[in-house]
């Protein structure tokens, strides 16, 4: 068994809780008591937060969609189909032709980093995230 | 947030708009709930719908649905016919309150009445008790952000807290709470179209250049950046060809789903980069799937400024990756490579390049419970609360704020008004909380709430099925008879992928924010 503290992916109160592990499955959730936010205390989707964790529907192998069809791929070559259509549609329409969503899912530094890929690599400020939805 | 979370234990007014507390912020709002029910404190609640927070409100105004303009000028108005006002923090810290004041004065408590449709002597009640004391705290959320003067709402709420001296100070301030773990992250990091990380403006060429010498390209891109609205329209209009989504669900988050449909089948290329299937990712040319929240290093920042650190508990499911990983794949691939061996040499750099996050240290954070930003050196503690002497524009600005009508209001044609929100036991599109069977089980499906005496005219029951109508699209749905709406006004939640709601809303958005009207569409009802 190991805990780990987690940040709960839910609302932006930012509550923190201790996720219990065991065997590589998350087994359990422990509250902080002295977290400061969250004090001991978690609400109810904090609380069942980790049942996402291994849930049967993740999403598990890259795919392409080949003719109009989604097929499970390797990670090369979704990675390639990826950035080499972004590139091409780069080198014929500009950069101002891709657009990019950022996440208030994901962590800052992975937030950084996609806007930083999309001004850097990309040539294009069109870098935005749902923010106001 | 302008004031951190523990400060609501020493607040003596809330002032809650646009916040449905218990359902959005759980735990922010059994702050709000002890302060008022252990220490006496009171509850000003404006919101048109009868929410859980209701019965502990001293006051609770129940203004017109995008009236807030309107309510807050009034509020002013009567602090300064009754010589409420701060003058020593108007003088010594503001300035253009005399142009602010002259456009506050006809919104006298009749004429602000004949908009919001509350009582004058409740406007009168409201406003005397927020002016009553320095420890009055403003707090928002999309209730009043999601308009087309969402903007004007938000400056609105900042002049009251300034006329009052109510910000700068413990317990005070102007603090919107923000809903999801990471969207003021994502802010901060410069995931917006118009500036870099630390708000670091794109159109400034001093900030480009300094980027480009930080990350070694020579020339970053001048032209504006769209939002997301904005995308989805030019989507439409094939000036945009590909669209790189992480961690969105934008087919059901986004108003006027059928436009957005019609965007995400035009794209040449759409990449969605998720850890569970969407209706977005039914469009997809390419789909990558990522490592969830706890399977990764990374820091989120919360709604009062607090970037925390947070511990992989388990290594990313087989046949996953981290979202870091995936991104600096895709820009290698690109000829922009970006390598990094662990988040946090990202945060090492986050450090360099963003003055706000310049002390915030995995070192530092590893010690503590996270560190509020602006964290200018790693000697500096955080800041608890903004504008303590001084704004950061220097002087705080009155904005002169005129009230505007909502952009469709009800009509013979659509004679109700749709409101949308989220409900307690569920999350925004509803791709985890629907996969979690308490939760579901909670609230397993769509259902649209409705005034007993609309009910009535309707001839319509809890339980019965009928059909919403927008100029945009309708949608058959359970309904709910409840007196939490006011008459004319019905209200449900865009969680519900084999229901969405926003078939119905519209792109109309806030000429300054991009924010889209979702709390306010003309729909037509009839039995189904």
């Amino acid at each position: 068994m190991a805990e780990k503290l987690v940040v709960c992916p839910y609302c932006g109160c930012g509550c923190s809780f201790y996720l219990v592990t065991k065997n590589g499955r998350a087994t359990g959730i422990i509250p902080s008591n002295n977290h400061p936010v969250s004090r001991g205390a978690l609400c109810v989707k904090g609380w069942n937060s980790s049942e996402i964790i291994n849930h049967p529907d993740r999403l598990d192998t890259p795919m392409v969609r080949d003719h109009g069809i989604i097929r499970p791929a390797l990670w090369e070559e979704a990675l390639d189909m990826a950035a080499n259509g972004l590139l091409s549609i780069k080198n014929k329409y500009g950069g101002d032709a891709i657009g990019f969503f950022a996440s208030a899912k994901v962590s800052n530094e992975e937030n950084y980093i996609f806007a930083k890929m999309a001004r850097a690599a990309f040539n294009t400020n069109n870098v935005d995230h749902c923010a106001r939805l | 947030m302008t004031n951190s979370i523990d400060e609501f234990e020493d607040a003596s007014v809330f002032m809650v708009i646009g916040s449905n507390t218990t359902s959005n912020h759980p735990l922010i709002s059994s702050r709000i709930i002890n302060a008022v029910r252990q220490r006496g404190a009171k509850l000003i609640l404006c919101d048109p719908r009868c929410i859980d927070l209701a019965p502990l409100s001293s006051i609770h105004i129940r203004h017109k649905i995008g009236s807030d303009v309107a309510l807050i000028n009034g509020f002013m108005n009567i602090i300064l016919n009754k010589n409420l006002e701060d003058k020593t923090f108007i003088e010594e810290r503001t300035e253009n309150f005399e142009k602010m004041a002259e456009v506050v004065e006809k919104y006298t408590p009749d004429y602000v009445s004949g908009i919001t449709g509350v009582e004058p002597e409740l406007l009168v009640k409201a406003a005397e008790l927020y002016a009553s004391t320095k420890r009055s705290m403003i707090v928002y959320a999309m209730g009043i952000t999601q308009h087309i003067a969402g903007t004007d709402n938000v400056k609105s709420c900042a002049n009251l807290a300034m006329l009052t001296g109510n910000i700068g100070t413990p317990s005070s301030g102007v603090n919107p709470l923000r809903g999801q773990n990471n969207v003021q992250g994502a802010c901060d990091m410069g995931g917006l179209p118009n500036v870099y990380s630390g708000y670091q403006p794109a159109a400034d060429l001093f900030v480009r250049n300094k980027f480009e010498k930080l990350w070694g390209v020579d020339k970053l891109p001048e032209k504006k950046g769209l939002t997301v609205i904005e995308m989805g329209h030019e989507i439409e209009k094939g000036n945009i060809k590909a669209l790189y989504i992480m961690g969105e669900n934008p087919f059901i988050s986004d108003p006027d789903a059928k436009h957005m449909h019609r965007a995400l089948k035009k794209l040449e290329l759409l990449i969605v980069q998720d850890i569970f299937p969407t209706p977005t990712s039914e469009f997809a040319h390419v789909i990558l799937p990522a490592a969830c929240f706890a399977e990764r290093d990374g820091t989120y920042t919360n709604t009062e400024r607090r970037v925390q650190l947070s511990h992989q508990a388990l290594p990313p499911l087989k046949g996953t990756l981290p979202d870091w990983k995936i991104i600096c794949e895709i820009s290698k691939r690109a000829g922009f490579p970006m390598d990094y061996n662990d988040p946090s040499e990202i945060m090492d750099e986050i450090n360099i390049t963003t003055p706000s996050y310049a002390g915030i240290t995995y070192e530092r954070l590893e010690q503590g419970w996270g560190i509020p930003w602006p964290c200018p050196s790693k000697e500096h503690p955080g800041t608890k609360f903004l504008h303590k002497d001084k704004f950061t524009r220097g002087r705080g600005l009155f904005h002169v704020i005129e009230y505007i009508p909502p952009a469709e209001l009800p009509d013979a044609e659509y004679p109700f008004t749709l409101t949308t929100g989220r409900i307690r036991p569920h999350f925004h599109t509803g791709t985890m909380t629907r996969r979690t069977a308490i939760l579901d089980r909670e609230a397993p499906s769509p259902f649209l709430d409705i005034n007993p005496e609309d009910a009535k005219s309707l001839r319509v029951r809890t339980g019965d099925k009928i059909i919403v109508e927008s100029r945009r699209g309708s949608l058959k749905l359970s309904v709910n008879v409840t007196s939490d709406v006011p008459k004319g006004v019905v209200f449900s939640t865009f969680h519900f992928k084999e229901k969405n709601i926003n078939e119905l809303t519209l792109c109309a958005v806030d000429p300054v924010a991009g924010i889209p009207e979702y709390k306010n569409c003309a729909v037509s009802i009839r039995r189904s």
